[in-house]
Formats: structure tokens, C-alpha cells, sequence
């Protein structure tokens, strides 16, 4: 408990550091919001059928974008290699990792979403349910960015691969997020969806530390 | 069980067995495979509904079957593979990998094929559809973190990892029919249930889906082997073994 508050730490200091790390992702999230009007027209009532689509796509997308780096420079100067060789410090290490990724990618998102709305012209049940599957998901995404991350850190051309390998593991949280904003945009209950998405939440953070840690062994081995 | 599977583990003992298995394997999967098609596309009776349109059954189901169960069968083997640490087991993961990907992609044109006349479409965005084609990804992931890896035994180790992640998608694809209220329609043989299908369709069915399956292992056991020669290459017993050749 006291490493993973240390790690957890040295990961915020790192990320204040270098804000790119974090303010490129999110500024790359606003940018593909923008694209999309431009890309299939204005009409203001199409883009309110399509922005649950367009925001959890542009989310997937810049949560992805930030991945890459994420184990990179500690795998290059030795971090992780004396972290596996010290066995009991790489599990809070990883979980450590992954809180750092939801604050910096995840949290920003959530925080915009009401700005999002007004770009879309949502109306307020359909802001409440995206601002809620966004608080519920965006956890998963960095879960698995992470994942993604750790499995391909010794990988000679790791980013385009990252992207194939995890965006398909995005596709049941993507179903039951955009499910959610439709229900509640036409005024239906969305609780069901909510509580699936909470349940895909709990089971990925139950098991996805572990598949991490023993991903960096691999790698490192 | 166990006993008898250790010895298995050894590459050269492996080589052997697949050897030795190839031949049968070969034998009843081309005679399996010929009955079973040559019944089913051309002497069963025609359906009341779908005409002579759904005969592509006969391929399509066995090959949408054994494109998950080929998954499970990789995903049992990078299993094995990361808990026992067992090489062979690795190498059975990449041998089977190209094998399960042809059948998902088989099971996906015939799909189409089938789609067209019955739908009107050569796709729809179904979630059963959907979720097949996520399947062929995940093998064409497998095989592509294998081939990322300048050492090779870390990208065999890796790809195995992500195997028995993808898993997660199997009950996905199962269950999608059941949880969408799709398009697609629902199984047809289901284990506990009497089948939906006459005995007449049904049995040149069942005998494609072993034709199918025996194809798969055939193909395994062949790729498996050159995958042991290829990587035991510097070995006493493979210099002995090509050099007697």
C-alpha cells in the first residue's frame, strides 16, 4: 500500500513534468470531435443520432494515442527490469500506472463532456448518461490501453500494433456505452447498460493487473 | 493421463507422434470431407423456405463452429504454455493461429454469400457478423505480435499471452444471438435440445463439422512439425534426422 502511493506519486510528478504527455490526447480528442461535423455536415439533428458514436470513438482513439509512451522510457532505463526482479514491487507498480492513466487521459474527458453537449446540442438526460459512461468506461480503456502497452514494450514496431491489438477488446464497452446515451437521449431507463458497464469495470480491474504484470515479465525475461 | 501426456512435451517425441498421426489424420479428413460436401450440396433435399440457397450450410456452420473452437484450442495451448512453460505448447499456438483465421474467413464469405439472396445484403452491421469479424482480428493480433518480436521466444510468449486474453470474445460470439435481437438467425444443433433441422440435412452436417475438424487437426499436426524442425534446427537429433533423409 505505501509502494503503490510512492509509485503513484513519482507517476503524477512525471506526468506534471511533461505535459504533453497528457495535454496532447486531449487536445487530440477536441480536434477529432471537430473533424466530424466537417466530415458528414452540419445537419444538427444527425449529429444528435450520431454523438454518442462520434464521442466514444474519439475517446478509444485519444486514450490509444497516449498508450504508447506509457511504459517505454522505464522500459529503456532499467525501471521495469529491477521492479520484475524485486517481484512483490511490480504489481502496485502497475496499478500505480494505471491510476496515473485515468487522471491524465480518462478524467479530462469526463470533465469535458459537458462542453461536448453543447458542441452536439444534447439535451440534459443524454449529457447525464454519456457523463456517466464516460466515468464508468474510460476506466476500462486505460485498463486495457495499459494491457496493450505492456504487451508490446519490447515489440520493434509497437505502436500500429498496440492499435490492433486492443481496439478490438473495446468493442462489448463500446456496445453498452453508446447503447446507454441512445436509451437516455429518447428518454428511456439506461440503469441496465449502466450496471453492465460497471460489471465489464469491476471484472477487467480484478483481472487485468495481473495479465499486465505477467505481460512485463515476458518482456523483460 | 498426465504420464501419458508428459513425454509429449519433449520436441523430438512430438515430431514422432505428429508423424505417425498425419497419415490417419490426412485419410479420414479428405474421405470425411468429400462424403460429407458431396452429400450435403448435392443430395439432400431442398428446403421449403430458403430453397437450394441454404446447402452452403454445409460449409458455412462447420466453419463458423470451428473457427471458435480452433480459438479455444489455441487458447488451451498458450494456456499450457504459460503455466507449464512448455515450448511445444508455444509452438502449437502459432501452428494452429493461420488454420483458425482461414476458417473464420471462410465462415465469413459464405456468410456473405448466404446473406445475399436471403437478406438482400452482402453485410449487415449484425452483432453476430460483427463480433466473428473481431474474431478474425484477434488471430490476425496473434500472428502479428508474433512477428513483432525480434527474439523469438518472447514474441511466441507474448502471442500466447494475448490468445488466452482474447477468449474474453468467445462467449461474446456464442451468446450474441441470444442477447441482440439480430438478424441472424439462432443455432441451428444445440447439445441439449432436439435440433431444429430434419435428420436428412442434419447428418451431412454433422459429418462435415468432423470433416472439419479433422482438417484442422491434420493441418496442425503438419504445421506443428515443421514449426519443431524450424526451431530445433541446431539440435543433434534434427541434424540426424535430415542428414539421414
Amino acid at each position: 500500500m505505501v509502494s503503490y502511493g510512492v509509485f503513484l506519486q513519482r507517476e503524477l510528478r512525471l506526468l506534471a513534468r511533461q505535459k504533453s504527455d497528457w495535454l496532447n490526447p486531449v487536445l487530440f480528442f477536441i480536434i477529432v470531435l471537430t473533424l466530424f461535423p466537417i466530415g458528414v455536415g452540419p445537419e444538427p439533428n444527425m449529429l444528435r443520432i450520431m454523438a454518442p458514436g462520434i464521442v466514444w470513438i474519439a475517446a478509444l482513439l485519444s486514450v490509444l494515442l497516449a498508450a504508447e509512451r506509457l511504459f517505454k522510457d522505464d522500459y529503456r532505463n532499467g525501471v521495469i527490469e529491477q521492479l520484475v526482479a524485486a517481484r512483490h514491487a511490480l504489481q502496485p507498480f502497475v496499478l500505480a500506472k494505471i491510476s496515473a492513466n485515468w487522471l491524465s487521459t480518462g478524467l479530462p474527458l469526463v470533465l469535458l463532456s459537458p462542453l461536448v453537449a453543447l458542441l452536439f446540442n444534447l439535451e440534459l438526460p443524454a449529457l447525464q448518461a454519456m457523463a456517466l459512461t464516460l466515468l464508468l468506461g474510460t476506466p476500462v480503456l486505460s485498463l486495457l490501453s495499459v494491457l496493450g502497452a505492456a504487451i508490446t514494450v519490447s515489440a520493434d514496431k509497437g505502436g500500429i500494433l498496440l492499435a490492433l491489438l486492443i481496439l478490438p477488446l473495446y468493442i462489448p464497452l463500446l456496445i453498452f456505452a453508446s447503447a446507454a446515451i441512445e436509451a437516455a437521449s429518447m428518454g428511456l431507463a439506461y440503469q441496465g447498460q449502466l450496471a453492465i458497464l460497471m460489471a465489464i469495470v469491476l471484472f477487467a480491474l480484478a483481472l487485468v493487473p495481473m495479465a499486465v504484470c505477467s505481460a512485463l515479465k515476458i518482456n523483460v525475461s | 493421463m498426465f504420464k501419458w501426456l508428459h513425454p509429449l512435451a519433449k520436441p523430438e517425441t512430438l515430431y514422432h507422434f505428429c508423424g505417425k498421426l498425419s497419415p490417419w489424420l490426412m485419410a479420414a479428413a479428405l474421405f470425411t470431407l468429400l462424403l460429407g460436401n458431396i452429400w450435403g450440396l448435392g443430395f439432400t433435399p431442398t428446403d421449403y423456405q430458403q430453397g437450394d440457397s441454404y446447402r452452403i450450410i454445409h460449409i458455412h456452420v462447420p466453419s463458423a463452429i470451428m473457427s471458435m473452437g480452433a480459438y479455444m484450442a489455441m487458447a488451451i495451448a498458450a494456456f499450457t504454455a504459460l503455466v507449464w512453460q512448455i515450448k511445444t505448447a508455444q509452438w502449437a499456438v502459432l501452428a494452429i493461429a493461420p488454420i483458425g483465421a482461414v476458417y473464420t474467413a471462410i465462415a465469413l464469405l459464405t456468410g456473405m454469400a448466404w446473406g445475399e439472396p436471403m437478406w438482400g445484403a452482402w453485410w449487415v452491421w449484425d452483432a453476430r457478423l460483427t463480433s466473428q469479424l473481431i474474431l478474425l482480428f484477434l488471430y490476425f493480433g496473434v500472428m502479428a505480435l508474433h512477428g513483432a518480436f525480434s527474439d523469438r521466444q518472447t514474441g511466441a510468449k507474448v502471442a500466447s499471452l494475448l490468445a488466452v486474453i482474447g477468449t474474453i470474445n468467445l462467449p461474446i460470439i456464442h451468446f450474441s444471438v441470444e442477447w441482440w435481437n439480430t438478424l441472424h438467425q439462432g443455432a441451428t444443433i444445440t447439445k441439449f435440445a432436439k435440433p431444429s433441422i430434419d435428420p436428412s440435412m442434419l447428418w451431412p452436417l454433422l459429418m462435415s463439422l468432423l470433416a472439419f475438424k479433422l482438417v484442422m487437426l491434420w493441418l496442425t499436426c503438419v504445421r506443428l512439425r515443421t514449426a519443431i524442425l524450424e526451431n530445433e534446427q541446431h539440435r543433434p537429433w534434427v541434424k540426424q534426422l535430415v542428414g539421414k533423409v
